[in-house]
């Protein structure tokens, strides 16, 4: 599996995920400046987390319209896997690659901290490693991850299981004291409409490596990687 | 020309920051504020001297960038 690493002004989360994807795929991704408008030929393209352009007039919205966004579309259209962490969902929002729009938080506060997901479905590449309802626990870091959509896209997203993971509680339930940011309907990650694409607000790179206490995202590596065994 | 954009937020779209200026000014001592929504205000130095056409282009500018039109309008003011 060949990977490659989208890495823009302000990006802080660039490298985590190269460890993680070089930890688990046993390769070396690429990473590729946000200037260029030439992509090398991989399997699977990460959009980091981060501030990219310092995450001015909106979060991701410079970003969106870098020479290199342009190509990531392109390769998303051939069927190129695109995971968009953090920054890189609010990056994929901004570039029409998937639907809706990261908020500032509902408390307006910057989250940092562990949350629990579901596991809402593992037909995608990227979660078919995990079990359907599974709970797993994710770091969360951002001011603006409270997801919206107008109520007929989110009615769309669920219809056709797009919806990849929700904020829950220990016991897999999803109230709204599990919401930490007063995201629709608990939405922590979406997938477009082909399915290889996935943009998701916390960070499974950032748990990944048993040394940084715990592994639960590790399998998404895990997944992509044997979508290519 | 210039061009003075105000972007805002649709209406029915939770403005949480908005919400908390609200409750700033209702602690401040101003009563009766009843509702505050936050927006942008952007101001365009363009070339175009043509009012006809620095409408649609500024348009344009809001619908690529300037605006996220799956939360916010926008609406544009026109001078010299």
């Amino acid at each position: 599996m060949k990977a490659a690493v989208i890495v823009f002004p302000g990006s802080n989360c660039d490298r985590d995920a190269a460890t993680a994807l070089e930890l688990i795929t046993g390769r070396k991704p690429q990473m590729v400046w946000h200037g260029d408008a030439a992509l090398p030929d991989v399997d699977v393209i990460v959009v980091p987390g981060g501030f990219s352009y310092g995450d001015y007039l909106r979060s991701g919205a410079m970003a969106a319209h870098s020479p290199v966004m342009a190509s990531v579309k392109a390769a998303a259209d051939k069927g190129v896997r695109v995971l968009g962490i953090c920054n890189g969902f609010q990056v994929l929002t901004e570039a029409g690659m998937l639907p809706g729009v990261l908020m500032r938080n509902r408390d307006l506060k910057f989250i940092c901290r562990d949350v629990l997901l579901r596991v809402e479905t593992t037909a995608s590449e990227f979660t078919s490693a995990y079990k359907k309802g599974q709970v797993i626990r994710i770091p969360v870091a951002h001011h603006d991850g409270n997801y919206f959509a107008e109520p007929a896209v989110l009615d769309e997203l669920e219809s056709q299981d797009r919806v990849a993971f929700r904020y829950c509680d220990a016991a897999g339930a999803t109230p709204e004291a599990a919401n930490p940011n007063g995201s629709q309907r608990n939405i922590a990650g979406i997938l477009n409409a082909r399915r290889n694409v996935l943009g998701m607000m916390p960070h499974p790179e950032r748990l990944a490596d048993p040394l940084l206490g715990g592994t639960d995202g590790a399998p998404m590596f895990t997944a992509l990687l044997n979508a290519f065994a | 020309m210039k061009a003075k954009v105000h972007v805002t937020l649709k209406s029915g779209v939770l403005d949480p920051q908005g919400k908390a200026v609200g409750h700033a000014l209702t602690a401040l001592g101003f009563d009766g504020v009843l509702g505050v929504r936050q927006g942008k205000y952007i101001e365009l130095d363009i070339a175009e001297t043509d009012p006809v056409k620095a409408k649609p282009l500024v348009e344009d500018m809001c619908r690529k960038l300037l605006a996220n039109t799956v939360i916010e309008n926008f609406a544009i003011d026109l001078e010299g």
